[in-house]
């Protein structure tokens, strides 16, 4: 079971696209790693020299009970022991909604990586303004099943705001991916707005800015 | 030798019941202190068989108070290794597969060259004569034996507290020859609150008239009211608020009621006590001394001009820090300082902290993480050294 912040066990399509972004053999760090699924995958598929910084004691256990090197840490405040232009790229899946920073954490992955890979749940899918909409609640769904007052998801952005913060630290977007409800993508081609309304998680490939 | 001496002094500070390499004087130890030690020697035990590439051999290094019987009964207490749950046939330290090597230090009694010695430059043991010595003088000690085994470079170097600031040395000394490191419980320096309980330590064992300016052996006696205080004192900071309540409470020791005395009334001083005398039998008050100071000269980024990142600089070696959540005397903040100086070098290293009420001491008892993680980081370890097979 993946032990990322939105609870969901439905991460097996989004790792396989990560590890589409990533170059063999490429230098790797996994934010908020979690039970090291990902990591797993990208050792596997990609060769990558791979290494983790997952908060829960249960996550990190695991990850290095399966000989990975992960790390406990905190992405709010242990990413700053790493020099810049450390790996190739960092990979945040699942984990910015729940920072408590993300603009921090962000810029600290495109200083620490050549590029980052950031994966979230959409806010703006229209399951869940439909449940804010018409049932007047925050919503719960298969996909994000807290309720309010034990998430510990604090941050959760929609993908419209989160192409404004690419854009407020200058970030390039050079690709990305919206995975609807069934786990498939969603048009490529189609605008932002689309995206944001049928793309329950999204997947961004970022570059540092210029 | 005197008949009182001969029951004074320790057999096997001299004549260990371990393997011996005797360097001479054309193989001095350089202490940092700036003296050449020579002769010496260093005891040491093994366990498992070298592989025919020397690839598989595994050094464990001790705590302050433990020694190179770290699988096997102890020859004076008679109690088995205090490792024993890690080492063996099978264990994380598989002896089917690992050629483990684990030594004394230098400055200790069992064997290894240390105060309790016979001072070649005089007539008894060297006593305080003996120079101080570092954790990197122990390392250097440990590097010529592997010397002397014909082992080039570890497969591994673990250890807990003391023996873990050994092996952040060696990682930092010679990280060509350390494939992979397992700090346990233990700190890149020596913080105050841990040198000053050293120093209680130390006045409890000087302020006893039977350590005799450090010459008791000589005088046929032994300071065992100062040692034993100066390791009652050490033995509560290994353990944790919360275990010697979970342990002790205030539950009373055979008796129903306080008797108005100062005897051992509560359970928790006759453990205190218990413990005091069965350390007296087994080690030398002056390589208490020694071993206390060697671990608060310990400060590994002084060596790389203040900075711990440049201690790893360039490392190669893979590293394993475990650190536990009710660890007083190491806390994991001291871990995270070496888990961060590692990802500032750019190293391969994973951290675990493992939630116990257990203390410091946590690291020497059955902890289903502390195992599982230790195990984890070893087979793939073994893995990438290309071990998988068992040792042929």
């Amino acid at each position: 079971m993946s032990l990322s912040p939105t609870g969901q066990n439905t991460t097996r399509v989004d790792l396989l696209l990560v590890a589409d972004m990533i170059e063999v053999g490429a230098r790797v760090l996994d934010v908020g790693c979690g039970d090291g699924a990902l990591l797993k995958t990208l050792i596997e598929r990609r060769r990558v020299d791979g290494r983790g910084i997952e908060l829960s004691q249960a996550g990190v256990n695991s990850c290095v009970a399966q000989g990975l090197s992960v790390i406990q840490g905190d992405a709010d405040t242990d990413l700053d022991a790493y020099p810049d232009d450390s790996f190739d790229y960092v990979v945040l899946s699942q984990t910015l909604q729940a920072t408590r920073n993300p603009r921090v954490v962000l810029e600290q992955l495109l200083r620490i990586g050549r590029r980052a890979i950031v994966s979230f749940p959409n806010f703006g899918h229209w399951r869940v303004r439909a449940s804010l909409l018409f049932g007047g609640r925050m919503p719960v769904t298969e996909n994000l099943t807290y309720a309010w007052y034990e998430t510990p998801n604090i941050h959760f952005c929609t993908i419209r705001d989160f192409v404004d913060l690419c854009d407020a630290i200058g970030a390039k977007i050079e690709g990305g991916v919206a995975l609807n409800g069934s786990g498939n993508k969603v048009g490529l081609q189609l605008p932002w707005a689309v995206w944001n309304l049928f793309g329950e998680q999204a997947i961004f490939l970022l570059s540092r800015p210029r | 030798m005197s008949a009182a001496l001969d029951s004074i002094a320790n057999p096997e500070a001299e004549n260990p019941s371990s393997l011996i390499v005797r360097f001479g004087p054309d193989k001095p130890l350089m202490l940092d202190c700036g003296v050449a030690l020579t002769p010496f020697q260093i005891a040491y035990q093994t366990y498992g068989t070298l592989n025919a590439d020397k690839s598989n051999a595994l050094l464990i290094c001790h705590a302050l108070t433990g020694d190179q019987h770290v699988a096997n009964d102890h020859p004076l207490t008679k109690k088995s290794g205090w490792w024993l749950n890690m080492i063996g046939p099978g264990k994380v330290f598989d002896t089917d597969r690992f050629f483990i090597i684990c030594s004394n230090v230098v400055g200790a009694c069992m064997g290894t060259t240390g105060p309790a010695s016979q001072n070649p430059h005089g007539d008894g043991v060297w006593a305080i004569d003996f120079p101080v010595v570092t954790i990197r003088d122990m390392v250097r000690a440990q590097a010529m034996l592997i010397d002397h085994l014909g082992i080039d470079t570890l497969f591994c170097v673990a250890g807990g507290s003391m023996g873990g600031m050994q092996v952040l040395q060696w990682a930092a000394s010679y990280p060509e020859r350390v494939f992979a490191a397992m700090p346990i419980a233990t700190a890149p320096k020596h913080s105050a609150q841990n040198i000053a309980f050293h120093e209680v330590g130390r006045q409890a064992i000087m302020a006893d008239p039977l350590w005799k300016a450090g010459r008791y052996i000589e005088a046929g006696v032994r300071p065992e009211k100062g040692l034993a205080v100066a390791r009652m004192a050490a033995h509560i900071t290994y353990l944790s608020e919360p275990a010697l309540h979970r342990k002790f409470g205030r539950k009373l020791q055979d008796r129903d009621a306080p008797t108005f005395s100062f005897d051992a009334d509560f359970e928790v001083e006759s453990y205190l006590r218990y413990q005091g005398r069965s350390f007296v039998e087994r080690f030398d008050a002056n390589s208490y001394l020694y071993l206390t100071r060697a671990m608060d000269y310990f400060d590994l980024a002084a060596d790389y001009e203040g900075v711990l990142a440049r201690a790893f600089k360039g490392t190669k070696t893979r590293f394993c820090v475990v650190s536990f959540t009710s660890d007083w005397l190491f806390p994991t903040s001291d871990s995270r300082a070496v888990v961060h100086a590692l990802n500032a070098a750019g190293a391969s290293v994973s951290f675990v902290e493992v939630a116990t009420d257990k203390g410091h001491d946590a690291f020497l008892l059955d902890e289903p993480v502390l195992t599982a993680t230790m195990s984890g980081f070893i087979s793939s370890a073994a893995r990438a050294r290309g071990l998988a097979g068992g040792a042929s």
